[in-house]
């Protein structure tokens, strides 16, 4: 295990690289120009030029690229160049919200969709399978701004059963993760659903079913465990994608995640926050995957860790 | 040889607290409200700080030498309580205002002052506004590294300031109501460092209570603030990282009280035309014009005719319609509510046939092919489509560039590339309100230079010399002639037809009906969006 978690490690450390030399080339051929914009519209070629040189921005590619994986070796992000805030504090400070809506969204779409998953198996062919369905169908196919503003409009505006966007209480929280949960249980409702009838036919089923095992457990305990392994990936990719792309959530709910933040560094051409977020993201992405993999074997003892050869 | 301006220390003794007496007695003070806005707060730095959402709240934080009356774009004393100006126009010197404290408690003099210009113009600072203070002596040195202060700006004692000109600039008294003039702290700078701008001490009718980074910021009145019964407010919560619309619905709700983006584009006729929202709305002009460049060292814009030719074949009425009518047509550089606006001047009709006509002058009867660059969201796309239909009425085929914003500003910057450039999202909102702003950066012959922005690239030397000599117009007895004298620069500038004047915009700010003081104070000319100091709820 501890051999096998250095190794994954060790790929990560590369992975990080490779995503961070991307970002930063692709950062640096775009046309704008930051030290422009930091100097405004009323300043002359000089105090750009000067500004230029002081962030290290004159300098060619492999020197700034450099100059920032010393930083980041360092885990200094640098500074934003619109806020002069370091980097590290204003991502920092974004991390809570992102956490928790990606917490409650899992919690949401796992609840329903296994729930959802498990009748629809059971009732297979059924009226109740057929509209559960289509309900998952409709749910992995919708836009997230669509259902965003539809949770918003009925529930905020009509019912005023929850607050229009904006964070602090519990009761903020409900909506976004609603809205990311409903859309993300479909994708697990189909895939659980698949699995089990899948499991039903097999062998072992039939055996505990023929020594007289009531259903609830052949059920629960034989044959949704074989469906859990797929379901623990699928948290591990939802855990770095809520983490980085929860983007229009965010921004209808007005949620102050890592994907809000990530959005107005863009628009601003503020290169060390893009720099930072992507980093933030590209680790999210590798922990919730290495999650899956760790977990994996707990869930199913024919798996083995081992690094690959 | 100077001469005392008596009317700055009247007002500084009656006018300024007793501007808004009147309406103070329909509002109670105290209370407190929440505003909105979808952007983050970037920065309360006053040297930094350059954008929609900061712009106001850093003139409630800071103070500085003088301000403009609530709601208007008269200059009135702040910080100093009055000030000369010598004959030549080169002098400037002021005199605070006696007992004024930061927030920490320390007393302002005029130490902080010379600080805090040199401050804001030290290229370590990277400040955007360091541009608007080349007039002052000493200050090209200053930058260059090569004289350690600024030598035009001198403590005569704690509480005079003098400013020495290197030429006589009429525009300097609206430079240092900039909010990029306002006065710091240095005690405070050096403790905060880079953080300042998370950390703001001013001495201005707010101080900042409370900054969740992200989500919220929370303003507290400042009790020892030197303008007596300001601000009214007790606290203002600011929310930020909500979209227009959601802050449109939680006005509705009672959740918020001031919605700090407007009402979006696509849902204004709605939000207008429904009653329950009848007094939720301002409207008010903005200095902003709206405009295509035409990039007259590229064929066929070299040639005045083909210039001319554009802007009558453009049906500004129909753009405006398009946009709601959230816009007036405008017929010259200038926007209506600018000291120099010529409202007999009518520029360019709509006249296709006219238009047609010089084409054929210009040996272009059949017409010619060219680029329109335009930024990449609403309504721009499609602005830029109506212009590109009315154009080709007179045989004129545009194709359209739809770009970031950063892309077309960076095209606009680079010589002969960007035949032709809708400003829409990028557009000249004038940083105080004088004609000259509108003038040098965007159609003098300074900002036709690489990586400016005169995307015209258009430079008539005689015009900069009638632009220098208005600006040399220091005396304020001489304002009207001096606005007469931009007037002409304006409309002479159209004869060349180096723009197609479009649109003005109008600013629409949507507020609870809990909130009371004059509109003006919710489409404030000056603090944009609103002013935070005068506003207050409804007794």
């Amino acid at each position: 295990m501890a051999r096998y978690l250095a190794g994954r490690v060790g790929q990560a450390l590369l992975l990080l690289l490779g995503v961070s030399l991307i970002t930063f080339v692709l950062l640096y051929v775009m046309p704008a120009d930051p030290a422009r914009q930091i100097a405004g519209r009323s300043a002359t070629a000089e105090t750009v030029q000067v500004i230029r040189e002081q962030l290290g921005l004159d300098q060619p590619l492999h020197v700034q690229y450099g100059r920032y994986l010393s930083g980041l070796a360092q885990l200094d992000l640098g500074r934003s160049y619109a806020q002069k805030t370091e980097v590290s504090e204003i991502v920092a400070a974004r991390l809570p919200a992102s956490l928790l809506l990606m917490m409650a969204a899992i919690a949401c779409e796992l609840l329903m969709g296994v729930a959802i998953g498990v009748v629809a198996a059971v009732k297979r062919g059924s009226r109740l399978d057929n509209a559960s369905m289509v309900a998952s169908f409709v749910g992995v196919s919708t836009p997230q701004f669509v259902a965003a503003m539809l949770l918003l409009y009925v529930f905020a505006v009509r019912l005023d059963w929850f607050p229009v966007g904006g964070y602090g209480e519990a009761r903020h929280l409900v909506l976004p993760a609603l809205t990311l949960g409903l859309l993300g249980a479909g994708w697990y409702a189909r895939m659980v659903r698949s699995c089990l009838i899948d499991v039903f036919t097999q062998d072992y089923i039939r055996t505990a079913r023929a020594k007289g095992a009531p259903e609830w457990r052949v059920l629960l305990v034989h044959a949704l465990r074989n469906a859990l392994l797929p379901i623990v990936a699928m948290i591990g990719i939802d855990v770095g994608l809520f983490m980085s792309g929860a983007v229009v959530v965010e921004s209808v709910f007005g949620w102050p995640g890592i994907g809000q933040l990530a959005w107005q560094a863009i628009q601003q051409v503020d290169i060390p926050i893009i720099m930072g977020v992507t980093l933030v993201a590209a680790v999210a992405i590798i922990l919730g995957n290495l999650l899956a993999d760790v977990v994996a074997p707990f869930v199913d003892p024919r798996i083995k860790l081992r690094t690959a050869p | 040889m100077k001469r005392r301006i008596l009317i700055a220390a009247l007002a500084a003794a009656f006018a300024l607290p007793a501007a808004f007496s009147a309406s103070a007695e329909e509002g109670k003070p105290g209370g407190s409200i929440i505003v909105t806005y979808k952007d983050d707060i970037v920065t309360l730095d006053p040297a930094i700080g350059y954008d929609w959402v900061n712009w106001s709240m850093i003139k409630s934080i800071f103070s500085r030498l003088l301000d403009y009356k609530p709601g208007t774009t008269e200059l009135v004393p702040s910080l100093a309580e009055s000030y000369d100006i010598s004959k030549d126009g080169l002098t400037y010197t002021f005199k605070l205002r006696k007992g004024v404290k930061f927030h920490n408690g320390r007393e302002v003099v005029a130490q902080d002052v010379k600080y805090s210009f040199e401050r804001t113009n030290s290229p370590k600072t990277e400040s955007p506004g360091a541009g608007f203070y080349d007039q002052i002596a000493g200050m090209d040195a200053f930058k260059k590294g090569k004289a350690k202060e600024v030598k035009g700006i001198k403590v005569v004692d704690p509480a005079t300031i003098q400013f020495t000109l290197s030429r006589p600039d009429a525009t300097f008294l609206h430079i240092v109501a900039l909010n990029f003039s306002s006065v710091v702290p240095k005690e405070a700078v050096d403790k905060a460092g880079k953080d300042f701008g998370k950390k703001p001490v001013g001495s201005g009718a707010y101080t900042v209570a409370e900054w969740k980074l992200g989500q919220q910021l929370v303003f507290k009145k400042n009790p020892d603030y030197f303008v007596p019964g300001v601000p009214k407010l007790d606290q203002i919560t600011f929310q930020v990282g909500l979209e227009p619309m959601t802050a449109i619905l939680k006005l509705e709700k009672g959740e918020a009280d001031v919605a700090g983006d407007g009402i979006p584009p696509a849902k204004f006729l709605e939000i207008r035309n429904n009653p329950k929202y009848a007094g939720m709305i301002v409207e008010g002009g903005q200095l902003h014009t709206g405009y295509v460049t035409l990039n007259v060292q590229m064929k066929p814009f070299d040639d005045a005719r083909v210039r001319q030719a554009v802007n009558m074949a453009v049906n500004k009425e129909r753009i405006v319609k398009i946009i709601n009518n959230r816009a007036v047509p405008a017929t010259q550089p200038l926007p209506p509510s600018m000291p120099g606006y010529d409202k007999d001047f009518k520029g360019y009709a709509y006249d296709p046939a006219k238009a047609k006509e010089l084409l054929k002058e210009a040996g272009l009867e059949k017409g010619f092919k060219t680029t329109l660059y335009v930024f990449n969201v609403d309504p721009n796309p499609r602005i830029a489509q109506a212009i590109q239909q009315d154009l080709k009425e007179i045989g004129v085929e545009v194709a359209l560039k739809n770009l970031a914003q950063a892309n077309v500003i960076a095209a606009g910057g680079k010589p002969k590339t960007a035949p032709m450039i809708w400003s829409g999202g990028m557009a000249w909102i004038a940083d105080f309100p004088d004609p000259s702003n509108f003038y040098g950066p965007i159609l003098g012959c300074a900002g036709a230079t690489a990586g400016g922005w005169n995307w015209s690239w258009y430079c008539n030397k005689e015009l900069d010399k009638r632009a220098e000599a208005a600006d040399a117009m220091s005396d304020p007895a001489k304002a009207a002639e001096r606005a007469q004298a931009w007037k002409t620069v304006f409309t002479d500038i159209m004869k060349d037809a180096p723009w197609i004047p479009v649109f003005n915009e109008q600013r629409f700010t949507f507020r609870a009906k809990r909130l009371g003081g004059p509109d003006n104070l919710y489409v404030d000319p000056v603090r944009i969006p609103i002013n935070y100091d005068h506003i207050y709820i409804k007794g």
